[in-house]
């Protein structure tokens, strides 16, 4: 039967493959599954951290691969928001709604949801406290925990300013994409000054502030209205991304489309009423005037993680309170019941959910390795890819590693620099459905 | 890219259409495909007057694929960027051209005149 269909569907279907692949999948990576022996007994506690991409993730693999264990998932949030989605709800393309569900939709039976966030971490007696005071012992702890949006290092900044007075910030959440969206829309009938930035800290998805920028420009120019703008974007350093092939690619793009870039500069101030920013340069505080402008803002570990004793206690990201894990096995580098997934891991790159689906099988594998006494075998090589929208309709599948290698999943194929209307289908299409998937342990 | 399993892309494929209607969807292909074998079986060969009926609307089929794929997103045909965007939309057109092909023949094997066919 199933041969059957397969005739009848086969050219839909091998479509659909090769731009799943292109773009979902392959946008999210696709690690193959440790081999699903059968599950490994255990009395293990497992609390984990977090029920986002990460969290969620792992929790449903943990079910099929451990039997007898106590899985328990620590989060006060009744939301599981899809955060890819926020790029498309800011450019008015789907509705706030588009990356909302709810938290246990996702998690799977046999897994203790105590829903409230965690509070305190002692990795010594090897216990959480929650925020009403409940202790969780653990065997195993797994930081999902995800990150913080600093809004409040940016001086007079908040966020009940996002959505007025051309003030936007799309990722602050769903509902402020949207609100976000609307401040473009006035912005680009209107004109002035779109400015553009990324913070100088580490940051999920640091292809999403070149997005709105390229986004933006798109929108202005469908409305016949490109010519009242002027675009500027300020880059953190002297780059425009970290891959330095990246970097050309779309510092060609953004001289095609009449996008200014301003390099090493970082907001620090910012003047709702003169709508003016204030940035850190080489040649002291500058400041650039604004009608429109989406803050993108510093990011850290949140405050259970930063002040606990897991993160890193020298190098950059002392301040920043990643977790201080091996960069391949994800594992705690003091704490070896300790791992970190998705943002929250302070390793080089990985703040998307692609690394969350090369991630998790990884941590998967040394998990239940270290339960039956053994070391894990796979290792995570910084895998992260982004789809790069330089319009509505087209994307850049951009795939790299900890090495700045460009990892095409389809090389010949897909050209990773090039804006292609398959890798869009992707964007659109079957990322969501991928990173569902995903959730469910699934993909 | 280093797997991509059957599984995998079921899983995306629920995910995608939402089960019940993925399976739904599969169900139908599966009842085509078998119409479509059981008239080919049952004639023991492929009527070529019904295949030419059949094969009239495969350009209709062709630029339905790909209109239905620009309307449920945001794209049309000015954001063709590469060769690999103009073969995705040859696959889609050629799926569609296929799908209702197979499916003009199959309609009419099942409930089309066979008197004609019998002489």
């Amino acid at each position: 039967m199933t041969r059957q269909t397969d005739k009848l569907s086969l050219d839909r279907r091998n479509f659909l493959k090769v731009f799943m692949a292109a773009g979902g999948a392959g946008a999210l990576g696709s690690l193959a599954s440790p081999a699903r022996a059968s599950a490994v007994q255990t009395k293990a506690r497992i609390v984990i951290l977090g029920a986002g991409a990460a969290g969620t993730a792992l929790a449903n693999r943990l079910v099929d691969r451990l039997s007898g264990a106590s899985i328990t998932i620590v989060d006060g949030r009744k939301q599981h928001l899809y955060q890819p989605g926020f790029t498309l709800i800011a450019a008015g393309l789907k509705p706030a709604s588009y990356s909302v569900t709810a938290t246990t939709d996702w998690l799977p039976s046999g897994v203790t949801l105590v829903e409230e966030a965690a509070a305190n971490i002692d990795p010594v007696s090897r216990k959480v406290t929650t925020a009403s005071g409940k202790d969780l012992e653990y065997d195993f702890l797994i930081l999902a925990t995800g990150l913080t949006l600093d809004y409040g290092q940016i001086e007079g900044m908040s966020m009940d300013l996002i959505g007025k007075n051309g003030i936007g910030s799309v990722y602050a959440g769903p509902d402020y994409a949207a609100m976000t969206y609307a401040e473009m829309s006035r912005f680009t009938d209107k004109g002035g000054v779109g400015l553009f930035s990324r913070p100088a800290t580490e940051m999920k998805c640091a292809g999403a502030p070149l997005k709105y920028a390229f986004l933006t420009d798109d929108i202005a120019r469908r409305k016949g209205n490109r010519g009242k703008l002027e675009m500027v974007y300020a880059a953190h350093n002297k780059a425009l991304f970290s891959v330095p092939i990246v970097h050309e690619k779309v510092r060609m793009l953004f001289e095609d489309r009449g996008i200014e870039v301003r390099r090493e500069h970082v907001m620090t101030a910012i003047d709702p009423g003169r709508k003016v920013a204030t940035f850190t340069t080489p040649d002291g505080p500058k400041e650039i005037g604004y009608d429109f402008t989406n803050i993108i803002p510093p990011m850290r570990a949140p405050d259970v993680v930063l002040n606990s004793p897991l993160p890193w206690q020298d190098g950059p990201w002392v301040k920043q309170g990643w977790a201080e894990v091996n960069k391949h096995s994800l594992r705690h580098v003091r704490f070896p019941e300790v791992f970190a997934v998705g943002d929250i891991a302070g390793v080089p790159k990985g703040k998307t959910a692609a690394s969350v689906k090369w991630q998790v099988p990884v941590v998967e594998d040394h998990l239940v390795a270290a339960i039956v006494g053994k070391e894990g075998t796979t290792s995570y090589d910084g895998y992260t890819s982004c789809p790069l929208i330089t319009r509505i309709g087209r994307a850049m599948l951009v795939e790299f590693d900890y090495k700045d290698n460009l990892v095409p999943s389809f090389p010949g194929v897909i050209a990773p620099l090039e804006e292609l209307w398959v890798s869009w289908l992707m964007k659109e299409v079957a990322l969501k459905a991928t990173y569902n998937a995903m959730l469910r342990g699934r993909a | 890219m280093k797997e991509l399993t059957f599984g995998m892309l079921l899983a995306v494929f629920e995910e995608m259409f939402g089960a019940t209607l993925f399976w739904t969807l599969v169900a139908g292909a599966v009842l085509i495909t078998l119409s479509f074998l059981y008239v080919l079986l049952r004639d023991r060969k492929v009527v070529a007057s019904q295949l030419v009926r059949a094969e009239l609307l495969a350009p209709i089929g062709a630029v339905a694929a790909i209109l239905f794929v620009q309307f449920v997103t945001n794209s049309g045909f000015s954001d063709i960027g590469g060769p690999v965007d103009v073969i995705a939309l040859i696959l889609i057109g050629v799926a569609g051209a296929v799908g209702l092909t197979v499916l003009a023949y199959v309609v009419q094997g099942l409930f089309g005149n066979r008197a004609g066919k019998a002489t």
